[in-house]
C-alpha cells in the first residue's frame, strides 16, 4: 500500500445529515493525532437542512490548497449531491461510500471509474435508532484511512460529552458500526505517519487569523455590519476586543460602519471593519474620504462570487479592480492580500501596521475560501509590525495638519491635545486643513499622498519570491497555496520555476517586480476572475515577460495545482 | 429683540452689561464686515469695521470707567438677556450680500434705538449711581440714534425690500 | 489657535478665524453665535470638543469653531461622530447636518443614532431645502414650493424630524430657531448635559432659496408647556405641532449606550490559546 503526503476525504449529505460535522470530527481526530489538514465546506443556499459538502485534506505538512483529485467520497445521501460534483474531482483510483438503499450516486461518480464501496446506512441506523448515519459513515471513512479507532473515540467523548452519556456511547457504536460494516477495505493510498515534532500547531480559520492579526497590529476598535462571508471576523473580534479593553459596534448598514471606524481613528484609536464585496461597495466613497483626510482604517474584504449578490458562499478574486481602482479621484492608499489562513494572521497585522505608519486606509484583500477554510498547521511565526501613529504633541501655532513633509506623512493631532484642532476634510484642503479649490494647493497634498505611500520601505512582506529559473507562476491571494503547490511538483519534475505572489497589491512597486522578473521566460498569471483582472492589473504597471499566459476562471471552482502545472507547461518550455 | 432685560443691582452690574452691549455690537459688526469681505463688497465691509471700531471702543471705554479688573467675567454673569439678545446685537438675519450702505445704516439705527430704550428705562432706577450713569448712555446712545439718521437722510432711498432677487445678475452657485 | 486658553472660557474662544462661505443673512451665522454661546456656558475647552458634520450649508460648521472639526461625506455624519465618541468618551462630541443631509441621505442613521442612545448631541439646521446645490427640495419642503427639480413642488408630505426622533428613541428632542441664539444657545447647552442622544432641530432660514422664510422669525413662538419625560405625553403634543414650537419637547431618562466591557485579559498571547492543538 502506497504512503501518500496527503490523503483528500470528502463527505456530502443533505438535510442536517452532518456532512459538515463529519468532516470537522476527522479534521479533528487527524490534528490529535499529529497530521495537519485543511477543511472547507460548499453549502446550498438553505439556512438549515440544505445540501452540504466537507472537502478535507489531511497531510504531514501543512496544506494550503485541495489537491487534485480526491481520495475518498462519502456520500450520507446523495440529493442534490450533483451540485458539488465539480467541486470534488474523482479519479479510478478514488473510493466512494454509497448506500445501496438509497439514490444512486451522480453520473459522473460513475464516469470518473472510482471504486463504490456499500454501505448501508439506512439499514444500519433503523436496526440502531440511536445511531446517526454521519457517525456511521464517519466510522467508515476511518476505517479506510486505517486510523485506530481510540483516535475518535477520545474526541467523541469530550465533544459528546454535553449531550450525556447515551449520546457518546451511541456515537461510539455508530462509528465502530460503520468502520464494522466495511471489514478490512482500505484505501489504496494512505497517509504518511505523522511528523514527531514539538513544534506548537494551531487549528483556526482564516477569518479568525485576520481578527488575530488585527488585534495583534493594534487594533482596539471595530464596526460591525453582517455579511457573509466576513461576519465570523466580527463575531471573533467582538468578545476579544473586549478582553484587550477595545470595543466593537454593529452599525446600521455599512456606510455607517466604514465612518464609524474613521470616526475611532480620528479619535486614535486603531479602526478596522470586516464585508464582502456588496459592503466594499458601499464604503468605497468613504474610503476616499479616508485617504483624503489621512486616517488610517483597515477594511477586511473577505471576497465571494460577485457581482451584486453573487455567490455569498464561495470564492472568487473578482473584488481586485474595486480594491485597487475603485475609489473616485486620484485615491491611492493601501491593499494587501493575505496568501493562506496563517498569512491572513500576518498580512492583516502588516496592514494595520501600515495603515497607521501612512495614515491612509488600507484594504486586506481576503477570500471566502482563506476565511472559511479551517487549517491545522504550525503556529505562525510572530511578525513585531505594531501599529506606530505619527502623532502631533508638542504643538506650534498654527497647526498644519497636511504639513508638506520629507516622507509625505505629517503628525497627526488627536481630540484633546491643546493647540491641535484643525477639521479633518474630504473637500481639498490647505495644509491647515481649510477648503481651498487652487490647483497648486490640490497637487501639493496629491503628491503628498501619493509620495508617503511610494517612498515608505515596504521590506520583504511586499510579495513571496519562491525558487529561480526561466518559468514562473504570479498570483495572487488565496491562489498562492495552488501555484506554491504546482511549482513544487514542477521542481520536483526537474524544471526550474519560480512563484511570485505580491502581497502589496497597492501601492505598485515596479523597481521590485522587475527585480523579481529577472530571468523569467515564461511567465503563467494565475487567478480565479472570469475577466483576468490580475492579468489586467499586471499590465498595467508592469513589464511582462512577451511570453506571459493566464490562466483564469470565475469562481467558485478552485484553481488545482495540476491545472496549473500544465497550464505552465503547454507552452513546450522546460 | 431685548425682552427679558437683566435687571441692574449696582453701579458694578450696569457697567458689565453696558460692557456686554458694546462688545455684542463690536462681534456682530465684525462678523458682518467678514461676511462683506468673503462676499466681495469692500464698501459695506469698510462700513462694517468701522462700526465694529466704534464700538469697540466704546467698550474699551467702559471698561476703563468701570475701573473693574473683572469686568469680562462679571458681564458673563449679569448681561443675560432671559430672551433676545442684547439692544446693539444687529440681526444678522438682515444682512444681505448687496445689501447697500443705507440698509447698513439703518441695521444700525434700529441696534442704538434699542439701547436707547434700554438705558431709558433705567431712568426711574433707585440707585442714584446707577441712575447718572443710565442717563450717561442714554444721552450718548440718543447721540448715536441722531448720527444715524442725519447719516441716511443723505443715502438715496432703496428699492423695496425683496429688491435683491432682482438686483442679482449673477445666479447662485452650486457648491458641493 | 493657541495651545491653551484660559479660564472662564468666552463664546469668542470657540469662533475661528475662518470667514464663513454662507451667505449673510443666512439663519446659520446665528446658529455659530448660539453653539460658541453653548459652549462657553459649559465651559468645556475647544480642544476638548469635536464637531462633526457631512455635507451642505451647515456642515461648513466645524472649521469655523476653535474645536476639533471632522467635515465627513454627505449623510454620514452621526456614524462618525459615533464612532469617535465610542472610543473617546471623554470628549464632548457634537454632530452637524442639515435637513438634506440628516433627513435625506443620512436618514437610516438619524433612526439609528435615536435608538443607539450614545450620549452625544445632534443639530441639524433645518432650512427645508438644499442650499449647497441650488435649492432642491429637501425632506422637510413644503409640497407646494416650486423648484427647478421639482417644478410646481413635490406634492410630497414634510418629514417630521421630531417625530421620527421620539419614535426612535431619542432621549432628548428640541427645537429651536437660529434667529433667538440666547435661546438657541440655551437649549445647545441643555442637549450637550442631558445625557443619551439630544437631538435639537434648529429652525434656519434660507436668505437665498427660501426668502419667504423671512416670516419664520414672527412665526416661531415658545410651546406653552414645559418638556416632559413621558414619550406618550411628548407624542400627543406632536400631533398638535405647527412646527414652530420652540424650546425643550422631550427630556428622556433613558441610559446611554456603552459598549459591553469584560475583565481583560493580561497579555495578548492569551488570545492565541483557543487555536492551539
Amino acid at each position: 500500500m502506497a504512503e501518500a503526503p496527503s490523503v483528500s476525504v470528502a463527505f456530502v449529505g443533505s438535510g442536517g445529515a452532518g456532512a459538515l460535522t463529519s468532516g470537522r470530527l476527522l479534521l479533528e481526530a487527524a490534528c490529535k493525532s499529529g497530521w495537519n489538514g485543511l477543511l472547507t465546506r460548499s453549502v446550498g443556499p438553505q439556512i438549515r437542512g440544505g445540501e452540504a459538502a466537507a472537502l478535507l485534506r489531511l497531510a504531514i505538512d501543512s496544506v494550503e490548497c485541495h489537491s487534485n483529485r480526491f481520495d475518498l467520497l462519502v456520500g450520507i445521501d446523495w440529493l442534490n449531491a450533483n451540485r458539488f460534483e465539480t467541486e470534488i474531482p474523482l479519479g479510478p483510483n478514488s473510493v466512494v461510500i454509497s448506500d445501496p438503499n438509497g439514490a444512486a450516486p451522480p453520473a459522473i461518480v460513475a464516469a470518473s471509474g472510482a471504486q463504490i464501496l456499500e454501505l448501508p446506512l439506512k439499514e444500519l441506523t433503523k436496526a440502531n435508532p440511536s445511531w446517526r448515519a454521519n457517525m456511521v459513515a464517519l466510522g467508515a471513512a476511518a476505517s479506510l484511512l486505517g486510523f485506530d479507532e481510540s483516535i475518535l473515540a477520545d474526541l467523541i467523548a469530550t465533544r459528546f460529552e454535553e449531550k450525556g452519556a447515551e449520546a457518546v456511547t451511541a456515537s461510539l457504536e455508530a462509528v465502530r458500526g460503520g468502520a464494522h460494516a466495511l471489514g478490512n477495505h482500505r484505501l489504496g493510498t494512505t497517509l504518511a505517519p505523522p511528523r514527531r515534532t514539538a513544534a506548537r500547531r494551531w487549528l483556526l480559520t482564516g477569518n479568525e487569523a485576520v481578527g488575530l492579526g488585527a488585534i495583534r497590529g493594534g487594533i482596539r476598535f471595530a464596526a460591525a455590519y453582517p455579511i457573509t462571508p466576513a461576519s465570523e471576523i466580527l463575531e471573533w473580534l467582538a468578545p476579544n476586543l473586549a478582553k484587550v479593553g477595545g470595543c466593537l459596534v454593529q452599525a446600521e448598514d455599512e456606510l455607517a460602519s466604514i465612518n464609524m471606524i474613521i470616526g475611532g481613528s480620528y479619535g486614535g484609536a486603531p479602526s478596522l471593519t470586516a464585508t464582502s464585496g456588496p459592503g466594499l461597495s458601499l464604503m468605497v466613497e468613504s474610503l476616499g474620504l479616508a485617504v483624503a483626510a489621512e486616517v488610517p482604517v483597515v477594511v477586511v474584504d473577505v471576497m465571494r462570487g460577485g457581482p451584486s449578490t453573487g455567490i455569498p458562499t464561495k470564492s472568487e478574486q473578482a473584488d481586485l479592480n474595486i480594491a485597487v481602482y475603485g475609489l473616485h479621484g486620484d485615491a491611492p492608499h493601501l491593499v494587501v492580500a493575505p496568501q493562506s489562513v496563517p498569512d491572513c494572521l500576518i498580512a492583516t497585522q502588516w496592514a494595520v501596521y501600515l495603515a497607521e505608519e501612512l495614515q491612509t486606509p488600507a484594504i486586506v484583500l481576503s477570500d471566502q475560501f482563506l476565511g472559511q477554510a479551517l487549517l491545522a498547521c504550525a503556529r505562525p511565526a510572530d511578525v513585531s509590525f505594531i501599529g506606530q501613529r505619527r502623532k502631533a504633541t508638542e504643538i506650534a501655532a498654527p497647526y498644519c495638519r497636511y504639513a508638506l513633509t520629507a516622507d509625505g506623512v505629517s503628525p497627526m493631532a488627536v481630540p484633546g491635545v491643546p493647540g491641535g484642532q484643525y477639521t479633518a476634510d474630504g473637500l481639498t484642503h490647505t495644509v491647515r486643513g481649510l477648503p481651498t479649490s487652487s490647483a497648486g494647493d490640490h497637487d501639493a497634498q496629491l503628491d503628498k499622498r501619493r509620495d508617503k505611500l511610494e517612498r515608505f520601505a515596504y521590506g520583504d512582506l511586499w510579495a513571496t519570491l519562491e525558487g529561480e529559473g526561466p518559468l514562473a507562476v504570479m498570483t495572487f491571494g488565496s491562489l498562492t497555496g495552488a501555484a506554491r503547490e504546482a511549482v513544487g511538483e514542477l521542481t520536483r519534475a526537474g524544471h526550474a520555476v519560480r512563484l511570485i505572489a505580491p502581497r502589496l497589491l497597492s501601492p505598485v512597486r515596479p523597481n521590485d517586480m522587475a527585480a523579481a522578473f529577472q530571468g523569467v521566460r515564461r511567465l503563467l498569471v494565475v487567478e480565479q476572475t472570469h475577466s483576468a483582472q490580475f492579468h489586467r492589473y499586471l499590465k498595467a504597471h508592469y513589464t511582462l515577460p512577451a511570453d506571459t499566459a493566464v490562466l483564469n476562471r470565475a469562481g467558485p471552482l478552485p484553481i488545482r495545482p495540476g491545472e496549473i502545472c500544465r497550464a505552465l507547461l503547454e507552452g513546450g518550455i522546460s | 429683540m431685548s425682552d427679558g432685560a437683566p435687571q441692574v443691582f449696582s453701579l458694578a452690574d450696569l457697567y458689565a452689561i453696558a460692557y456686554q452691549i458694546e462688545a455684542d455690537a463690536a462681534e456682530r459688526y465684525t462678523m458682518l464686515a467678514e461676511q462683506m469681505e468673503m462676499h466681495n463688497n469692500p464698501e459695506l465691509a469698510g462700513i462694517f469695521r468701522d462700526l465694529a471700531r466704534v464700538e469697540a471702543i466704546h467698550r474699551d471705554e467702559i471698561a476703563s470707567a468701570a475701573a473693574d479688573p473683572d469686568i469680562v467675567a462679571h458681564a458673563c454673569k449679569v448681561a443675560r438677556w432671559r430672551s433676545g439678545e442684547s439692544p446693539e446685537a444687529v440681526d444678522l438675519s438682515e444682512a444681505h450680500y448687496l445689501m447697500t450702505p443705507r440698509d447698513a445704516l439703518e441695521m444700525a439705527l434700529a441696534g442704538e434705538e434699542r439701547a436707547f430704550d434700554f438705558y431709558n428705562r433705567l431712568s426711574d432706577a433707585v440707585d442714584p449711581d446707577v441712575k447718572r450713569l443710565a442717563a450717561e448712555f442714554v444721552s450718548e446712545e440718543l447721540a448715536h440714534v441722531e448720527l444715524c439718521r442725519s447719516l441716511l437722510r443723505r443715502c438715496p432711498v432703496p428699492a423695496p425690500a425683496d429688491r435683491w432677487i432682482f438686483e442679482d445678475p449673477d445666479l447662485p452657485v452650486s457648491q458641493e | 489657535m493657541s495651545a491653551s486658553v484660559p479660564l472662564p472660557l468666552r463664546p469668542h474662544d470657540y469662533k475661528s478665524d475662518v470667514k464663513p462661505v454662507w451667505c449673510p443673512g443666512c439663519g446659520d451665522y446665528h446658529v455659530l453665535i448660539a453653539l460658541t454661546r453653548a459652549l462657553a456656558e459649559l465651559q468645556v475647552p475647544p480642544e476638548r470638543v469635536a464637531l462633526v458634520s457631512g455635507i451642505g450649508c451647515s456642515s461648513r460648521i466645524p472649521a469655523y469653531t476653535t474645536c476639533y472639526g471632522f467635515h465627513g461625506v454627505h449623510g454620514r455624519s452621526l456614524a462618525l461622530g459615533a464612532g469617535l465618541k465610542l472610543v473617546r468618551p471623554d470628549l464632548t462630541v457634537v454632530v452637524a447636518s442639515g435637513d438634506g443631509d440628516g433627513y435625506s441621505i443620512g436618514g437610516n442613521h438619524f433612526l439609528h443614532a435615536c435608538r443607539r442612545n450614545i450620549d452625544m448631541t445632534y443639530l441639524v439646521m433645518d432650512n427645508h431645502i438644499y442650499g449647497m446645490t441650488k435649492g432642491q427640495p429637501s425632506p422637510t419642503t413644503e409640497p407646494d414650493i416650486d423648484t427647478a427639480l421639482a417644478p410646481g413642488g413635490t406634492g410630497l408630505r414634510p418629514f417630521n424630524p421630531l417625530v421620527i426622533a421620539l419614535a426612535s428613541g431619542a432621549n432628548f428632542v428640541a427645537r429651536a430657531f437660529s434667529g433667538n441664539p440666547p435661546e438657541t444657545a440655551g437649549i445647545i447647552a441643555e442637549a450637550v448635559r442631558h445625557p443619551g442622544f439630544s437631538f435639537v432641530e434648529i429652525l434656519s432660514p434660507c436668505v437665498t432659496y427660501r426668502p419667504d422664510q423671512k416670516v419664520w422669525k414672527e412665526r416661531v413662538h415658545r410651546a406653552p408647556v414645559d418638556a416632559t419625560d413621558d414619550a406618550a405625553r411628548a407624542a400627543r403634543r406632536l400631533m398638535t405641532d405647527d412646527g414652530f414650537n420652540l424650546g425643550v419637547l422631550y427630556r428622556g431618562n433613558r441610559r446611554p449606550y456603552r459598549p459591553h466591557g469584560c475583565e481583560q485579559i493580561g497579555e495578548l498571547a492569551e488570545l492565541e490559546k483557543e487555536f492551539e492543538l
